[in-house]
């Protein structure tokens, strides 16, 4: 049996990257999608060399969202599996003091994966069939001073998924939300995270790859995260606000 | 961070970076005091510098192969491990290959190393076709054999620049098995004999009883191997040629007390070990894994010597002196009865180039606990090997002296004067190379 390919949007990312592996290991051709494709080179020889399989390269930039279309055209195939790791930390103080900064981080986050995953999603549904992974984040479960700007993008990313999945869970598409909490990432580089609950971006694929693979809504990638967020969750406001997070 | 080699010992603060990209490692070049480090299999101090270590781990794709010539083209940081998982079940496998395969392709190219068939097919840097290394000043240079950069960078340790990738060749094989053949043999001079009659096995190495004494001393099982073909397997064999069972991996996750390693223990090690050999003595189908890597099985088993860490003693004897030279070196380990769990005696071929550590002759190598009596037995092993017209293999080394390095192996001196030329020692300098002044 000849497998579809997985779409890997922000393939420069290591989690991107990670999950590329794992279903390249099964078998799966890859399309590897960014800003600078080229810069992939070394990345799409080692994953066909590895695993024997097609690896493809594809210019995309999740804020040209004018780009869209005909990006989702010349991938040739459509995947069957499409996994978003585009996403953009930022500055909070930046954020803060200008609103351009902040709208990238917004759009970044939220309305550039929402708008490529949604036309992805209306094409798999046609077909009746595939995956749309979004990688968010448990920044999103509430914001924080800390982070809010790029909290509330991805709160409105997890939101957007959760109806996404409600839309097409009868027309034989999954949508698979990915709540990672401290990756060990270019994007982390430098911060200093708390080893037990920090993942590798290998754990995030593995996890990735069994969530698909079981058809599964929601994931944390370690569990305790779950735990963690259900009590900061919970934490009344007028406590909260006070906290320092 | 507090780093070390696989042997715990020595341990020192290490200021680490981990670059992703060529620009990166070209920021940490310019810094100076660099040494670049693979898997941190070697046992000293060679992949160590408290001032800026460079681990290469990142810098593990690869990049290219060549269907018709074998030729694999990666990034430094590969692993041996990886490439055999990618390539075995293709049909290759490399032509030479150290006793572990969580060593980096850096790692390899640095020590030049030598696997079980250095008597009839040489060291690693043969099979390598080139190597593009980092200098100085930043700038990346391709060096092919014959140039002068690439024969000091094969077994340079690290010392003439940062290897960034190469091209080396794999070896076609029609199954992951191997056809063992283990002989038992009752002292020194009946191994080296055995081993002069097997010269034209592709793959032999002895495992030496050091414990035994008077007329058994090198006592020993001497097992040749083979890659087997496809004739050489059953029927049901035949149907995974690439697939031997797989083996269990343990885990060691404590450090073992001191005091379990002492000399009871070891003989009845030794003991257990030789008679287990007697019973499996003749020949035996094998799978690649337990044959060329039986240590790998114990994961983490540099642990079994605690937290004091251990040494590794390994000489290379030229012939003439083999003989004489391993007697003395086995009464001398035998009398203190300090000896190792694993003593191995391999036949070497013809020298290489630059500081290439195999000479024609032969190789032993020997682990002790990292004590002040096994340090002390150790200079006396190092004097007896300098009588011998014998030499150090550096990557097994973390307590010779510059002196001691310098009357056994006169190439020091070049590969100093060639460093000085260059002004390499101000950008490149383990910890090692500051003690040995490499
Ligand atoms: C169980 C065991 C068995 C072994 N058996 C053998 C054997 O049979 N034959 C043999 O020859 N050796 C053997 N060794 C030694 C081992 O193969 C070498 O020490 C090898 O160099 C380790 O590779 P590494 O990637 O771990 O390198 P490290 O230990 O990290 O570094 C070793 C040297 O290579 C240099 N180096 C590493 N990467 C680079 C790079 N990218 N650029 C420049 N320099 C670099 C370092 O500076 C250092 O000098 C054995 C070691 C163990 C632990
Ligand atoms: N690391 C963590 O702790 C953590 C925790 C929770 C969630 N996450 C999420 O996990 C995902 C992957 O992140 P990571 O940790 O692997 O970090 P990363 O390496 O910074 O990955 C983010 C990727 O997004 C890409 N990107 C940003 N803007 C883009 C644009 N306009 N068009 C196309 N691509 C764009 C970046 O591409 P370039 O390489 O071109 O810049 C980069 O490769 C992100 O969504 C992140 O929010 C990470």
């Amino acid at each position: 049996m000849t497998l579809l390919p997985v779409l890997i949007l922000g393939a420069r990312s290591d989690i991107g990257l990670a999950v590329a592996h794992r279903f390249a290991a099964a078998g799966h051709p890859i399309q590897l999608a960014a800003r600078a494709p080229e810069t992939l080179e070394a990345d799409r020889a080692d994953l066909a060399l590895r695993h024997g399989v097609a690896v493809t390269l594809h210019t995309f930039d999740v804020l040209d969202t004018a780009s869209h279309p005909g990006f989702v055209a010349d991938l040739g195939t459509l995947p069957q599996i499409a996994v978003c790791a585009v996403g953009l930390m930022g500055d909070q103080a930046g954020s803060e003091a200008d609103p351009a900064a902040a709208a990238l981080v917004l759009r970044s986050n939220f309305e550039g994966p929402a708008a490529i995953l949604g036309l992805l999603a209306n094409r798999f549904e046609a077909r009746g069939s595939g995956t749309i992974v979004g990688i968010s984040s448990v920044a999103g479960n509430r914001g924080r001073a800390t982070n809010y700007v790029y909290g509330s993008a991805k709160a409105g990313f997890t939101a957007w998924l959760s109806g996404l999945r409600n839309r097409l869970a009868k027309k034989g598409v999954n949508v698979l939300t990915v709540l990672p909490g401290f990756v060990a990432t270019r994007m982390t580089a430098g911060l200093d995270l708390p080893a037990k609950l920090t993942a590798q971006p290998t754990e995030v694929a593995e996890a990735v790859f069994r969530a698909v693979t079981a058809g599964r809504s929601v994931i944390y990638v370690r569990p305790i995260w779950a735990l963690i967020m259900t009590i900061i969750r919970n934490i009344p406001e007028p406590l909260f606000k006070r906290m320092k997070l | 961070m507090m780093l070390s080699g696989w042997g715990r010992y020595p341990r020192q603060d290490c200021r680490v970076s981990r670059p992703r990209d060529e620009a990166a490692v070209r920021a940490q070049v310019a810094k100076g005091g660099l040494i670049a480090r693979g898997n941190g299999r070697a046992y000293g101090d060679s992949a160590l510098s408290r001032a800026n270590t460079v681990d290469m781990r990142g810098f593990d794709r690869m990049l290219g192969f060549d269907e018709t010539t074998g030729q694999l083209v990666a990034e430094s940081g590969v692993l041996l491990a990886d490439v055999i998982r990618v390539f075995l079940p293709r049909g290759w496998f490399p032509f030479v290959t150290p006793g572990t395969k969580f060593v980096t392709l850096g790692g390899m190219i640095a020590a030049d190393v030598h696997g079980k068939n250095h008597h009839c097919e040489g060291g690693f840097g043969g099979f390598v076709d080139w190597i593009d290394v980092m200098g100085p000043d930043g700038a990346v240079r391709r060096t092919l054999p014959g140039d002068d950069l690439f024969a000091w960078t094969v077994g340079g340790m690290g010392l003439t620049g940062v290897i960034l990738r190469a091209a080396f060749r794999l070896r076609r094989v029609e199954t992951g098995w191997i056809r063992q053949r283990t002989i038992p043999t009752a002292n020194l001079a009946d191994t080296l004999t055995a081993f002069q009659t097997h010269h034209d096995a592709r793959y032999s190495v002895a495992w030496i009883d050091c414990l035994s004494r008077g007329a058994d001393l090198g006592r020993s099982l001497l097992t040749l191997g083979d890659h087997a073909d496809l004739d050489d397997l059953s029927a049901e064999q035949r149907k995974a040629p690439f697939a031997p069972p797989a083996r269990r991996t343990l885990g060691m996750p404590l450090d073992a007390p001191g005091f379990l390693l002492n000399r009871h223990t070891v003989a009845a090690f030794n003991r257990a070990y030789y008679k287990r050999g007697l019973a499996a003595a003749g020949d035996a189908l094998t799978g690649w894994d337990s044959y060329f890597y039986p240590l790998d099985a114990i994961l983490g088993w540099n642990r079994i010597y605690g937290r004091r860490g251990f040494v590794q003693f390994q000489c290379a004897l030229p012939l003439e002196t083999s003989a004489a030279g391993l007697t003395d070196l086995l009464q001398t380990i035998s009398a203190t009865g300090l000896g190792s769990f694993l003593a191995v005696l391999k036949r070497l071929g013809p020298q290489g180039a630059g500081l290439s550590f195999p000479m024609e002759g032969h190789t032993l190598a020997l682990d002790f606990p990292a004590t002040p009596a096994a340090l002390a037995l150790l200079a006396d092993l190092d004097r007896i090997t300098l009588a011998h017209g014998g030499r150090f293999y550096l990557a097994k080394d973390s307590r010779l002296t510059p002196d001691m390095l310098r009357r056994t192996d006169p190439r020091v001196a070049a590969f100093r004067a060639m460093r000085d030329a260059a002004a390499l020692p101000a950008s490149f300098s383990s910890s090692q190379s500051e003690r040995l002044y490499l």
